[in-house]
């Protein structure tokens, strides 16, 4: 029951890695629940609990907070798009 | 192809002729290209999403299609280390009539404005900092959203 997470931009400097593999812990089951699980390792994490501006995208898709997560996904956070 | 994502630079003059070339019920091409700043920066590095950054462009793209009658679209965004002056961005699209590509155009930037997964982060005098999102993108997004 793993994931693939991937961190861009100034979130990824922030948090020193671009991403990760990680066991979805039993009641991980939306975007919501795994940014509340992300914050609860403290630091810089906390992000996850107090950003407002956090973005989030499972499978390449964007998706908000109620979005459904799964084994075998990739989410991917990040601050709001600046391109163009 | 219609989207690309690339570190290269484009040849504008090339891209546009490409919108109409062999077509003869296109009637007009309209295009746009967004150029690096360089008033308070020595350089901008553009990150991406490599995957999400070409169906993003590619569903808005789609979308466009499905507003106006098109004939072609074209879309390039340069990702890297781009300098003042450097072209970051095209985008082009024919038409019968000029109405449409008029319009496509724009939507089709301001969507990828506020959709596209890409981040600017500047070098400048100062040091590096990250571009941050700009309100006004997301109103000229909105307009569109009805």
């Amino acid at each position: 029951m793993t994931i693939k997470l991937l961190y861009f931009a100034s979130l990824r400097e922030r948090l020193g890695t671009p991403g990760e593999s990680l066991e979805l812990p039993a009641g991980v089951d939306s975007i919501a629940a795994l940014r509340g699980h992300l914050a609860a390792r403290g630091g810089d994490w906390q992000v996850f609990a107090t950003s407002t501006s956090l973005r989030a995208a499972v499978n390449q898709a964007m998706a908000g907070p109620e979005a459904g997560v799964k084994a075998g996904d990739e989410v991917a956070f990040f601050p709001p798009v600046t391109g163009g | 192809m219609s989207v690309s994502v690339q570190q290269a630079d484009f040849d504008v003059g090339m891209e546009t002729s490409a919108l109409s070339a062999g077509d003869d019920g296109a009637g007009a091409v309209a295009s746009f290209v967004g150029l690096v700043r360089g008033e308070d920066i020595h350089a901008m590095t553009l990150e991406h999403y490599p995957g999400m950054t070409e169906k993003a462009l590619a569903e808005i793209v789609a979308q466009a299609h499905t507003r106006w009658q098109l004939r072609r679209v074209r879309v390039i965004h340069r990702v890297g280390r781009l300098l003042p002056g450097d072209r970051i961005v095209f985008v082009g699209v024919s038409s019968s009539h000029r109405g449409d590509a008029f319009a496509a155009c724009e939507f089709i930037m301001d969507y990828l404005k506020t959709r596209a997964p890409f981040w600017k982060k500047e070098d400048t005098a100062a040091g590096g900092r990250w571009v941050d999102a700009r309100e006004s993108d997301d109103s000229a997004a909105s307009r569109w959203e009805k």
